[in-house]
């Protein structure tokens, strides 16, 4: 199942990618339906791992990782149904496929859990794993955006230019994703000191080295987010605010793990 | 491969081989097509034929019994018709048989020898010009399929091919710019500065995109007036339309005003006021009026009338290269086609049908013969010819029928069924 979901997302990766360049319809619905088929794998193979261990998918790095390629595919979807970007898929499908690949890497046994609030653990972890999902998203719009922008910018109309969305799209469905994601990653930012209070550790122990590159990621988004709505930040900056924030999740990652 | 039966021609003139003062003398108002039409179909060398008129093009699809007294009747028909000598004509005539002219047609439905490379126009000409002729009952089986394909391919092209997706004139490329930065213009406002008859018509063309605002300023009020009348705008005084800037998203300029009138600053303070939002500035007057630097500020673009004609150019370039992929597509739907028309004859189905029976009775009564050892020769023989007979009275009616069948509207279902039950595929 594991391995199934692996293929699918890396030829849906690829398939999107030939659709960018070539414009082949069966491509694009070729690959969609073949993150559909991936999808249904993961879900299945999650859902069966859960039952197994008695938790969510969420308590091993592994689990993790995985967790997040799961998210990032179901969040793809919801945007494309609302939004019918089919070139998104090219950008975050990728991402989707290298985040499962990643996961591999890491020791499929299930990890001990000796907690005794699984609650504050499912709503601190689920709620931060859709935020980055959300992130992501933003990440590969971003991206598109900036590829436009520059095309349009410097007059030199490439292959690109008329493939992809126009500004407005691009930079309202950054500006919406961040929106929904930003107030989800703030509550699984914020429950992650409560979960700690309720297992009764004390707060403030945890690594200064682990914590100041998440306040980061939250002040960038923080700053997209409120500079949207009060000082008029849009378009390219919005844009370079999200890769530069998606950046720092990635460097965030890394030091946690 | 050959099409047998369908003996498909075609004769025209369009707007390569012939100059225009030719072709307007040659072309079918509607009410002209219905009449050719019947004339056409009740002579007795036509089984099918379509007309097709545009500005463009005059051609005559047929399906003849033989295809060179075709091609010379609907030459004469032609000039016939138009009251015009054939020898004073017959240079400007193409014509086309078969395959060709199978090709020709996927070409003209696709937009491939369209003048503007692309353009969407002459499919619904062609659209109009098959359903005349449908309507009129002067197709049949062959035509029917021929035009429905065609209309396939040309959707096959649109969707597969990049030739109708890039503007090829100034106003087009500015549209399509605009559609790019804003996606609905529907929302969307523009404001014209002078009142140059091509900025007129950029703006008719964006609101035909949906652009519901419009302000028109103009030096001369009364012509500012005029215009917004005929845009279901507003007009602005000129002196106004500098404090006015930031109301708009697309700013169309056309003045003859020897200086730049919009300054980077002026629009530094537009964009302040909108929060943001992008300005999208459309300068084709000569002199220039918005000045260059314009396009340095974040979220505003300045494409000046060079600027546009490059874009056309790049355009023009663009879709004559997507034109050969478009080819790809066309030969390779020529070539089902042909496949298609060569299901259509019975003759070589009949054969097999007969082998694969022939050799059914060949194998059985050998094997007989093997049993019967006191047979004579000549038993041997009257067995063979009783088999023999047996095997023609059976296939006699299925043969006349399939034959007679193949010349009606199904009749490809009939050859498939019998080729299905026989087993003829494998």
């Amino acid at each position: 199942m594991f391995n199934i979901s692996l293929f699918s997302y890396f030829g849906a990766s690829l398939g999107y990618f030939v659709y960018l360049v070539y414009r082949k319809p069966m491509v694009s619905t070729l690959a969609t339906a073949s993150v559909g088929i991936g999808l249904l794998a993961h879900t299945v193979w999650m859902g069966l791992r859960s039952m197994e261990t008695g938790h969510g998918p969420y308590t091993s790095n592994f689990e993790i990782a995985m967790f997040f390629s799961w998210m990032i595919v179901v969040v793809y979807f919801l945007t494309e149904w609302k939004y019918k970007i089919k070139d998104l898929g090219a950008f975050v499908i990728p991402m989707a496929f290298l985040a499962l690949l990643f996961s591999a890497f890491f020791t499929k046994d299930v990890a001990l859990v000796k907690d005794s609030h699984p609650f504050w653990m499912t709503l601190h972890r689920t709620l931060s794993v859709l935020g980055y999902a959300a992130f992501t998203i933003a990440f590969a719009a971003s991206i598109m955006y900036l590829i436009q922008e520059h095309q349009v910018k410097s007059k030199k109309l490439g292959i690109m230019y008329f493939r992809m969305p126009s500004l407005e799209v691009l930079d309202k469905l950054n500006d919406k994703i961040i929106t929904i994601g930003f107030p989800l990653f703030t509550l699984g930012f914020m429950t992650g000191p409560l979960w700690k209070v309720k297992m009764q550790q004390p707060v403030l122990t945890w690594d200064l080295m682990k914590t100041w590159p998440l306040v980061i990621v939250w002040i960038i988004y923080g700053a997209i987010f409120f500079g949207r709505m009060f000082a008029g930040i849009r378009g390219k900056k919005a844009a370079q605010g999200a890769i530069l924030g998606f950046v720092m999740v990635i460097v965030t990652y890394f030091m946690h793990v | 491969m050959i099409m047998a039966d369908p003996n498909l021609v075609l004769v025209g003139v369009n707007h390569k081989t012939t100059p225009v003062e030719i072709r307007e003398r040659l072309a079918f108002s509607p009410g002209e097509i219905e009449a050719s039409l019947e004339r056409l179909i009740s002579h007795p060398e036509i089984i099918e034929n379509i007309i097709l008129s545009t500005c463009n093009r005059v051609e005559i699809y047929a399906r003849v019994r033989n295809t060179e007294q075709g091609v010379l009747l609907l030459k004469q028909f032609i000039c016939d018709y138009h009251k015009i000598s054939l020898p004073e004509l017959d240079s400007y005539f193409y014509s086309y048989q078969d395959e060709a002219a199978v090709e020709h047609l996927f070409r003209v439905s696709s937009s491939l020898d369209s003048m503007v490379l692309g353009e969407a126009q002459i499919l619904g000409q062609v659209k109009d010009a098959y359903s005349l002729a449908r309507a009129l009952r002067s197709t049949g089986m062959v035509l029917n399929q021929l035009f429905e394909k065609a209309f396939n391919v040309a959707k096959r092209v649109r969707e597969e091919t990049g030739i109708a997706e890039r503007g090829v004139s100034i106003s087009s490329a500015a549209v399509e710019l605009a559609r790019k930065i804003f996606e609905d213009l529907e929302n969307h406002s523009v404001m014209l500065v002078g009142t140059g008859e091509m900025a007129e018509l950029a703006a008719k063309h964006l609101i035909s995109y949906g652009v519901k605002t419009v302000y028109v300023a103009s030096r001369t009020y009364e012509r500012a007036v005029s215009l917004a009348k005929t845009l279901n705008g507003a007009a602005l005084d000129f002196d106004m339309f500098k404090e006015q800037l930031h109301r708009a998203d697309i700013v169309i300029t056309s003045t003859a005003a020897p200086t730049f009138i919009i300054k980077k600053d002026m629009v530094e303070r537009a964009i302040h006021q909108r929060k943001n939002k992008p300005i999208f500035f459309i300068d084709i007057a000569v002199p220039r009026d918005i000045e260059p630097e314009v396009n340095d500020l974040e979220n505003v673009y300045l494409y000046d009338i060079d600027d546009l004609q490059s874009v056309v150019a790049a355009n023009i370039h663009e879709r004559e290269k997507e034109a050969e992929s478009a080819l790809e597509i066309i030969q390779s739907e020529v070539n089902k086609f042909n496949n298609w028309v060569v299901s259509l004859d019975a003759v070589p189905t009949i054969v097999e049908m007969r082998k694969r029976a022939e050799s059914i009775r060949q194998k059985e009564v050998d094997k007989a013969i093997r049993k019967m050892s006191h047979l004579s020769e000549e038993d041997k023989q009257m067995l063979h010819i009783a088999t023999q007979s047996i095997i023609n009275k059976i296939l006699h009616k299925p043969t006349v029928n399939l034959k007679k069948q193949t010349q009606s509207q199904e009749g490809h279902v009939y050859l498939k069924a019998i080729r299905h039950l026989f087993h003829l595929d494998d």
